[in-house]
C-alpha cells in the first residue's frame, strides 16, 4: 500500500505549526522516531528555545510485563518545563501509551502551562483518551503491522510498514 | 557445565551475583542504561516509577551503612519500598538459618534482595533458593564478589577514558581479600582491557592470579608506569594481626600511593578508591582531593548503576 | 546356614581366580563344597560374585549424631552398597576414646546383624591431640587401629610419643596428612579456583609437609602407619619413595579424589566441600593412576552423611563431607574402566588390598574364609538420586549421574542381610 511522503508531512506539519509558536513555546522529541522529526522542525521553524529529547523507558507502563527495553536514551530537557507551551512531538500515534507516559515524565520536571501534541502520522486504534493537536495525515495499518519512520543516511524521512515483533 | 544462575534460560539477568560469566552485552546495556539514570539523579525530581509497588530488601549479614544506603537511595529513586535488616552474624549463635531468613521474607511479598554477606558464595544459596519472582542482587560476598562496585568502576573509567581497548590499569593492594579487586578484573577483561596489572606483595596476591588474566608487579615503580587508571584497595587493620604485613607505616611506604609514586603513571591518569579510605595507609591525603582523584564521582555514579542492576533484574 | 550361589561369574582378586562356577558357604564360611541341601539358593546368572566390599571410613554417626543419621540407616546403606566389612572413624560425640563406648558401639553393630563394623579408637583423649588414650584397653575392646580422623595433631611431640607407644604394641595407626596451622582456616584448594571463588585455600604442601614428619616418625618408631584420605600428586610420590625404601607405611585415597577436582566446585556446589579439599586436576590424575599401580593401597568411601541444615549453607560455613557408602561400588567401577584395569584389578581395591590394611581374614573367596560375598550386576544402570539413596545423609556431589554396578545380594558370614 502507499505510504504518504514523510518529507512532505514534515513541511505541512511545520506550516500548521508557525502561527502557533509563541514566545513560550518550547519543543520536545521522543526518541527515536519523534526526535528526527522535532530535529527537522525545529529547524525549519528556526525556534529561539532549545530542543529537547525524550526517553520514556522509566515511565512505560509495559515494564512489568516486558522489562527495561534495551538500550535507553538520555533524556536532555535543556530549559525550565515551568510555564512552558510545550510542542511534544512523535513521528506515529497509535494506543496512546506512549504519549500517557511522555506526560508523566515531563511533569517529573516541572508544570507546563500547556503540552500540544505533534504527530507525523495517526494510525488510529486509541486505547486512551489522547488526541494530536496537529497530524500529518492519517494513515491506515494493517493488522500485524508497525508503522514506523525510518532516516536514511542523506537524513531523508520516509515512513514505512514493518511486521509487528512477535 | 550448569548455566549460569544468573540469566534465565532467554539469557536474560535475572540476578547480579558476579560479573564472572556475564557476557560483554550484558555488562554494557547496565552501563549504557546507568548513563540514562545519571540524567535523572542530575534533576529536581530524582524519581521514576519503574519499580513502584516493589518491594526491595537489603539483607546485610555483614554491616555497612554506606552500601546500604546507595542501595537505598537507588531503590527509593524507583519509586520502590525499601526494608533494611541488619543481622548480626555470629558463627557460633544458633539463630535462624539462612535461608530460613530469605523464606521468611519472602512470604512478606519481597521482590529484590540485596544481599550483603561475609561468606563466598552466599548470594547463590540464596538465588538457588528465591522464587521466580524474586531477584538476587549481591552487595558483596566473602572476598568473591562486589559486582555493582565493579560495574560502578567500570562505568567510572568509561566517564573518564571512554575506550577500554586501550587501558592499562593498576590495581594496587590487598587483593587477596578483595571482592572489588576480583569483580573489576573480571569487569576489565571481558571488556577487552589489554592490560590489567596487580601491585601488591605476595602475602597479599591470590595463588594463581595471573589465571584471571592479570599481570603481577611487587613493585610500585614498575607496575604504576604508563596506567590510564590507578585503583587503590582499602587495606584492613586485621592483615597486620594475620602475619600478613608487619605495619601500616612500612606498607605506606612501599604501596601507599603518594604524587611521586604516582609521577610515573600517565599525566592524565585517574585514581579511584571503592571507599572508605585509611589516608595515610593506602593513599596520601594529596592524591585523594587532588586533580587526579575521582573517588567523589565513583559514589555519584554507584546510585545510578544501582538503579540500573535494579531495573534490569526487576525487569 | 548353607548357601549355595551358583552360575555367577565368580571373582576373587586375591586370588586371581575369574570364572563361571559355583561358591558355597556353609557355617559362616566359604567352603569347597557341600553335600545335602542348600538352605538358601541364588541363581547368580549374569551376575559377578565376589568377596564382600571392605570400605575402612565409613562414618555410622552413632554415638552422638543421630540426628544426622543412624547405626540402623547407615548400616542399611552399607549392606545395599554390598559392604560387608567397615571400620568407622572415632570421630563420634563423644569420641572412641574409652572402652565403654567401643563396647557399646559393637554390641550395638553385631545385634544389627548386618556389616562387620571394626572402630578405629581414637589415638588422643577426646582427639584433642594432647594425652594418649588407654590404646591396650581400646584394642581389648575391639579397636582395630588408632587415628585422629580429620582432627589435627599439632603437636609434633605428642605425635611422636603417640607413635613409639602404639608401636610398643603393634598397634596399627592411621593418619591424615595435614599440617594444622597451614591449613588453618582453609576450605579450598588453594589454587585458581578458590581466587576466583574467593575461598580461603589449604596450599599442597600443607600435606605433603605433613607427610614428611608421618614418615620421619614412623622411620624412627617403627610404627605401621596407614596414611588417610591423600589428596595431592606431590603426596603420591612420598609415598612411592617411602615403600620402595621398606617403611611399614600404607595408604588410601576417598573415592571422591580420583573423580573429581576443585572445578567441580562449579558455583559453590557444598556437596563438593570436602576433608581434604577436592584438588586440581593434576592432582586427581596422579591419585587416580597411583591407586591403579597400587602405590595407593587402597579405596574407601569416606562415608559422612550430613543433615540438609548443615549443607544449606554458604560453602565455607557448610559441613565438609559426603555419603558414598552405598556408590562405592559404581565408583570403582566408573574409575576401573577409566584406567582401562580388568574388573578383578578395580575390586582389589575395595576386597583384598583393603582387608590386608584391615588384617582381617575377609575379602578373599579361599575355602575357610569368612562368608561376606556380594553378588552384583555390573551393567545394572543407576541413577543417583536423594530418593534411591539408604543412607540418611543425601549429600553427594554425584546427585543426577547415572552409573553402572547395582548390588543383588549381600551376604555377610552365610546370612544374606540384603537383596535387591
Amino acid at each position: 500500500m502507499k505510504l504518504p511522503d514523510a518529507e512532505a508531512l514534515c513541511e505541512k506539519l511545520a506550516g500548521d505549526l508557525r502561527s502557533h509558536i509563541k514566545p513560550t513555546s518550547a519543543m520536545i522529541g521522543l526518541y527515536t522516531g519523534g526526535a528526527w522529526l522535532a530535529e527537522r522542525l525545529h529547524k525549519i521553524l528556526d525556534m529561539k528555545s532549545p530542543l529537547g529529547l525524550m526517553d520514556i523507558a522509566f515511565y512505560r507502563d509495559d515494564y512489568h510485563a516486558q522489562g527495561l527495553h534495551h538500550d535507553p536514551k538520555r533524556t536532555r530537557i535543556p530549559f525550565d518545563v515551568n510555564g512552558r507551551d510545550l510542542l511534544l512531538v512523535d513521528d506515529v500515534l497509535y494506543t496512546g501509551r506512549t504519549v500517557r507516559a511522555a506526560m508523566n515524565e515531563l511533569f517529573d520536571y516541572g508544570r507546563p502551562a500547556s503540552i500540544s501534541l505533534v504527530v507525523l502520522a495517526d494510525r488510529g486504534g486509541r486505547q486512551l483518551p489522547i488526541c494530536a493537536q496537529h497530524c500529518g495525515a492519517r494513515v491506515e495499518v494493517p493488522s500485524g503491522m508497525r508503522l514506523r519512520l525510518k532516516r536514511g543516511t542523506d537524513g531523508r524521512l520516509a515512513l514505512a510498514l514493518e511486521p509487528h515483533a512477535a | 557445565m550448569q548455566r549460569n544462575p544468573q540469566l534465565n534460560a532467554n539469557g536474560e539477568l535475572q540476578h547480579l551475583l558476579s560479573i564472572e560469566g556475564l557476557p560483554r552485552e550484558i555488562l554494557v546495556q547496565i552501563l549504557d542504561t546507568a548513563e540514562s539514570f545519571v540524567g535523572v539523579t542530575e534533576r529536581e525530581v530524582k524519581k521514576v516509577p519503574l519499580l513502584r509497588g516493589k518491594s526491595v530488601f537489603n539483607l546485610f549479614f555483614e554491616p555497612s551503612t554506606r552500601t546500604r544506603t546507595t542501595f537505598e537511595i537507588a531503590a527509593k529513586r524507583l519509586s520502590a519500598d525499601v526494608i533494611n535488616l541488619n543481622i548480626a552474624v555470629s558463627s557460633q549463635s544458633k539463630g535462624e538459618s539462612l535461608l530460613d531468613t530469605v523464606a521468611n521474607l519472602s512470604a512478606m511479598h519481597a521482590d529484590i534482595f540485596i544481599v550483603r554477606h561475609n561468606s563466598s558464595g552466599a548470594p547463590f544459596l540464596i538465588a538457588r533458593h528465591v522464587k521466580p519472582h524474586e531477584h538476587v542482587v549481591n552487595a558483596g560476598d566473602g572476598r568473591h564478589a562486589h559486582p555493582t562496585q565493579g560495574l560502578l568502576d567500570l562505568f567510572t573509567i568509561r566517564h573518564y577514558k571512554k575506550d577500554f581497548g586501550r587501558l592499562t590499569v593498576g590495581i594496587v593492594g590487598d587483593v587477596l581479600h578483595s571482592r572489588v579487586a576480583r569483580s573489576l578484573i573480571h569487569g576489565l577483561t571481558t571488556l577487552g582491557a589489554p592490560e590489567v596489572r596487580v601491585i601488591g606483595p605476595q602475602t597479599l596476591l591470590p595463588c594463581g592470579v595471573e589465571a584471571l588474566g592479570v599481570r603481577v608487579f611487587h613493585g610500585m615503580r614498575e607496575g604504576l608506569r604508563d596506567c590510564d587508571v590507578v585503583v587503590m584497595l582499602r587495606l584492613q587493620n586485621e592483615r597486620m594481626r594475620g602475619a600478613l604485613l608487619p605495619s601500616a607505616q612500612e606498607y605506606f611506604k612501599n604501596y601507599g600511593l603518594t604524587l611521586e609514586k604516582l609521577a610515573v603513571a600517565k599525566p592524565d591518569a585517574i585514581v579511584m578508591h571503592p571507599g572508605p579510605m585509611n589516608r595515610g595507609v593506602e593513599i596520601d591525603s594529596s592524591v585523594a582531593d587532588g586533580p587526579h582523584s575521582v573517588i567523589l564521582p565513583q559514589v555519584t555514579f554507584g546510585i545510578a548503576v544501582r538503579m540500573a542492576v535494579m531495573s534490569i533484574v526487576a525487569g | 546356614m548353607r548357601v549355595h550361589i551358583k552360575n555367577g561369574r565368580v571373582l576373587d582378586p586375591a586370588s586371581g581366580k575369574d570364572a563361571v562356577s559355583d561358591l558355597f558357604i556353609s557355617e559362616g564360611r566359604i567352603v569347597e563344597s557341600f553335600s545335602g541341601k542348600a538352605d538358601r539358593v541364588i541363581d547368580a546368572k549374569g551376575l559377578v560374585v565376589c568377596p564382600g566390599f571392605i570400605d575402612i571410613a565409613v562414618r555410622l554417626r552413632e554415638p552422638g549424631y543421630e540426628y544426622k543419621a543412624t547405626l540402623e540407616s547407615e548400616m542399611d546403606a552399607a549392606v545395599a552398597g554390598g559392604v560387608t566389612s567397615l571400620a568407622c572413624p572415632p570421630d563420634t560425640d563423644p569420641p572412641l576414646d574409652e572402652p565403654g563406648l567401643v563396647d557399646m558401639l559393637r554390641r550395638r553393630a553385631k545385634a544389627l546383624s548386618r556389616a562387620r563394623v571394626y572402630p578405629v579408637g581414637a589415638l588422643t583423649v577426646k582427639l584433642a591431640g594432647e594425652t594418649l588414650t588407654e590404646m591396650a584397653e581400646l584394642a581389648e575392646a575391639g579397636c582395630v587401629a588408632f587415628s585422629q580422623a580429620n582432627v589435627a595433631l599439632a603437636d609434633t611431640q605428642v605425635l611422636w610419643r603417640a607413635l613409639q607407644y602404639a608401636a610398643t604394641f603393634g598397634f596399627p595407626v592411621w593418619l591424615r596428612a595435614e599440617d594444622a596451622f597451614l591449613a588453618k582456616g582453609g576450605v579450598s584448594h588453594d589454587g585458581e579456583i578458590a581466587t576466583r571463588l574467593g575461598l580461603a585455600g589449604i596450599p599442597s604442601f600443607a600435606e605433603t609437609i605433613a607427610l614428611n614428619t608421618i614418615l620421619e616418625l614412623t622411620r624412627a618408631s617403627g610404627a605401621r602407619v596407614h596414611v588417610c584420605r591423600l589428596s595431592t600428586a606431590g603426596a603420591v610420590e612420598l609415598m612411592r619413595a617411602a615403600k620402595a625404601e621398606g617403611l611399614p607405611v600404607t595408604c588410601d585415597v576417598g573415592i571422591h579424589h580420583v573423580h573429581l577436582c576443585d572445578m567441580d566446585l562449579g558455583y559453590f556446589d557444598s556437596n563438593c566441600r570436602l576433608e581434604p579439599p577436592l584438588r586440581s586436576q593434576r592432582d586427581r590424575d596422579a591419585l587416580s593412576r597411583a591407586l591403579a599401580e597400587g602405590v595407593v593401597d587402597c579405596l574407601c568411601s569416606d562415608h559422612t552423611p550430613v543433615d540438609e541444615d548443615g549443607k544449606h549453607l554458604p560453602f565455607a560455613e557448610a559441613e565438609p563431607g559426603a555419603t558414598g557408602v552405598e556408590l562405592l561400588l559404581p565408583l570403582t567401577l566408573r574409575w576401573g574402566e577409566a584406567r582401562k584395569l580388568a574388573l578383578g584389578a578395580a575390586l582389589a581395591r575395595i576386597t583384598c588390598e583393603p582387608a590386608r590394611i584391615l588384617g582381617v581374614a575377609s575379602g578373599r573367596l579361599a575355602a575357610g574364609a569368612p562368608g561376606d560375598v556380594t553378588v552384583f550386576d555390573p551393567s545394572a544402570p543407576l541413577r543417583v538420586s536423594p530418593e534411591m539413596l539408604k543412607s540418611q545423609g543425601k549429600n553427594t556431589p554425584f546427585l543426577g549421574l547415572e552409573l553402572s554396578g547395582r548390588v543383588r545380594y549381600t551376604v555377610v558370614a552365610g546370612n544374606v542381610v540384603y537383596e535387591a
